[in-house]
């Protein structure tokens, strides 16, 4: 493989379960080294990606080169080199934390001294040797998901493919996922992720796109695209009841855009300060917040959604 | 091959955690059957010697039998759907080098392994009951894999398509639970009306129960022998290519 030659190369790629069309014709690639995120609401096709990119589901249409070989036909050999974070986890609670990487390091065909070693390397890593000979059972869901890191990382992968690597932990136990995938990205690992936080792609991800429908709608660097797609600051307005009537005109012009949510209203400007003595004036807010841009504005732009409804 | 027997270790993983009290059940299973049926029961029926044997010596190689096809049975029911379905173990294998024929073929190896353990505990105590009548026994065990294996494979499919747990329910209420006491477990077939009796002679389990019963009793033909092998293969064969297809279906679509 070519030093050019990206990690991951897909050119409308499709995966269509009968009438249903879950990724309808993406093109990215994957350049090694890099963290690269698809961010989207649940049913973008974000999952039905990854499996794709796992060599677990074949695609239904498209090209998909991995480490420049076929999915389809190198399986095996493409997955020997990746390391994969299933959504949902995929640990067996009867045994313990370490014989669960254990095992999973015998699926690739490590020697039981090769494979004893690692596993206590990674426990380390993601900071469980404590616990390495309890049950996975009692454990919590931030320590079973680091498990599960430290299981996808036994092979010494090239690629990680995390998908969703944080939903359903806690804010502490989010920041001790992020600050380990960090440490693997500066260790030169390729992460591809999936998300629908817009925090944790801000945190990860050097490049992402933004999965709907099926369809990437956009791509960039997190801050390429808020500067992009979004203004530099949002002013958030709520209304103790019914908002009133807005629109461009009310702010003579000051506001790019404004956007309407059930239970707020979203100006987008440059400068966001100027702005909140207008709003309070002309529509009586019960609160105004001024905030940078985010992801999340990038993604209500594109598709008229929030991510997490 | 390689491949399959990674997954193996998986499943002989996690039997370590079981091993003692698995080991005790096969033992105290068949002294309990065999001191019931065979010396209980057994003085009271075969009358006349209508058997030629012992009744001891006719139901212990039967119930042999009907003991693969329960560990069979079992072993490819709540485990497979867990592995697919609670703990997620094949989703896991699956994005390991690891292919969908390994895993079907690493588990069929570790449930070949049990029934090799216990086929060979229950040869064990039939000899201690003075049921085996020839070292044609011997033949048996490998026997008692296969049979276990006929019911294993089809068994496998069937808990990969199951949308639910409930579905095992009837697995053993129609289908195992009638097999074990019509399938010439207990008495000979030839006391069932038609068209049961044909039924019977179509399961997996007579077949093996026939084969079984006359290597102990030292009565196998050769052609006889090989018909029934060459139908529990094809149980084995059929199962494997449908546990495939609805592994597909479940866990890579």
């Amino acid at each position: 493989m070519s030093a050019g030659t990206p990690l991951i190369h897909a050119r409308g790629l499709r995966k269509e379960f009968g009438t249903l069309v879950a990724v309808d014709g993406i093109d990215f690639d994957v350049q090694r080294g890099e963290a690269f995120g698809f961010l989207g609401p649940n049913g973008a096709g974000k999952s039905s990606t990854m499996r794709m990119i796992g060599c677990v589901s074949p695609p239904s249409g498209g090209t998909l080169r991995i480490l420049d070989m076929d999915p389809v036909h190198d399986g095996p050999k493409i997955r020997a080199r990746l390391g994969v974070v299933p959504q949902m986890d995929t640990l067996d609670l009867e045994l313990t934390v370490r014989e669960n990487l254990i095992i999973y390091g015998r699926y690739f065909g490590l020697s039981r001294k090769a494979v004893k070693e690692r596993a206590d390397e990674l426990l380390e890593f993601v900071q469980l040797s404590e616990r390495a000979n309890d049950r996975v059972e009692p454990l919590s869901g931030g320590m079973k998901r680091r498990l599960t890191i430290a299981r996808a990382l036994v092979n010494e992968p090239e690629v990680l493919l995390l998908d969703e690597p944080t939903t359903g932990l806690d804010p502490q136990a989010r920041h001790v996922v992020w600050d380990r995938l960090f440490r693997l990205k500066q260790q030169g690992v390729t992460l591809v992720l999936t998300t629908h936080y817009m925090d944790e792609a801000e945190q990860l991800c050097d490049r992402l796109v933004v999965m709907d429908r099926g369809s990437i709608a956009e791509g960039g660097s997190p801050l390429e695209l808020i500067r992009r797609l979004s203004t530099r600051e949002v002013v958030e307005l709520r209304f103790a009841d019914e908002a009133p009537h807005v629109d461009e005109q009310t702010f003579d012009g000051q506001v790019a855009r404004i956007e309407k949510l059930p239970d707020r209203i979203l100006l987008y400007t440059d400068d966001g300060d100027a702005l909140v003595p207008v709003a309070h004036e002309r529509l009586h807010p019960q609160s105004v917040l001024v905030r940078r841009s985010t992801l999340e504005d990038v993604f209500l732009r594109l598709t008229g959604r929030t991510l997490v409804d | 091959m390689a491949y399959a027997l990674r997954s193996f270790e998986y499943w002989a993983y996690s039997y370590r955690r079981v091993w003692r009290g698995s080991i005790v059940t096969s033992i105290i299973g068949p002294v309990l059957y065999l001191s019931a049926l065979g010396v209980g029961l057994g003085t009271l029926v075969n009358k006349g010697n209508k058997l030629g044997v012992p009744y001891l010596d006719y139901v212990a190689p039967g119930i042999l039998a009907a003991t693969a096809m329960q560990i069979g049975t079992f072993e490819s029911s709540y485990p497979v759907m867990a592995a697919i379905r609670w703990t997620r173990q094949f989703h896991a294998m699956l994005s390991t080098p690891l292919r969908v024929r390994d895993l079907i073929l690493g588990h069929q190896l570790y449930i070949a392994c049990r029934l090799t353990m216990v086929g060979a505990i229950y040869l064990a105590i039939l000899a201690a009951f003075g049921a085996l009548h020839s070292p044609l026994a011997l033949v048996a065990l490998p026997v008692v894999v296969l049979i276990g294996l006929a019911h294993s494979a089809p068994v496998t499919a069937f808990s990969a398509w199951l949308e639910r747990d409930e579905g095992f329910n009837a697995l053993f209420r129609f289908g195992v639970m009638p097999m074990f006491l019509f399938s010439g477990t207990f008495f000979p077939v030839t006391r069932l009306p038609h068209p049961f009796r044909e039924v019977a002679y179509a399961t997996p389990l007579w077949n093996g129960v026939d084969l079984t019963r006359h290597l102990t009793l030292g009565t196998a033909t050769l052609w006889r022998s090989l018909a029934h092998v060459a139908y529990l293969l094809l149980w084995i064969a059929a199962g494997q290519v449908l546990a495939r297809r609805t592994f597909h279906k479940r866990l890579v679509l």
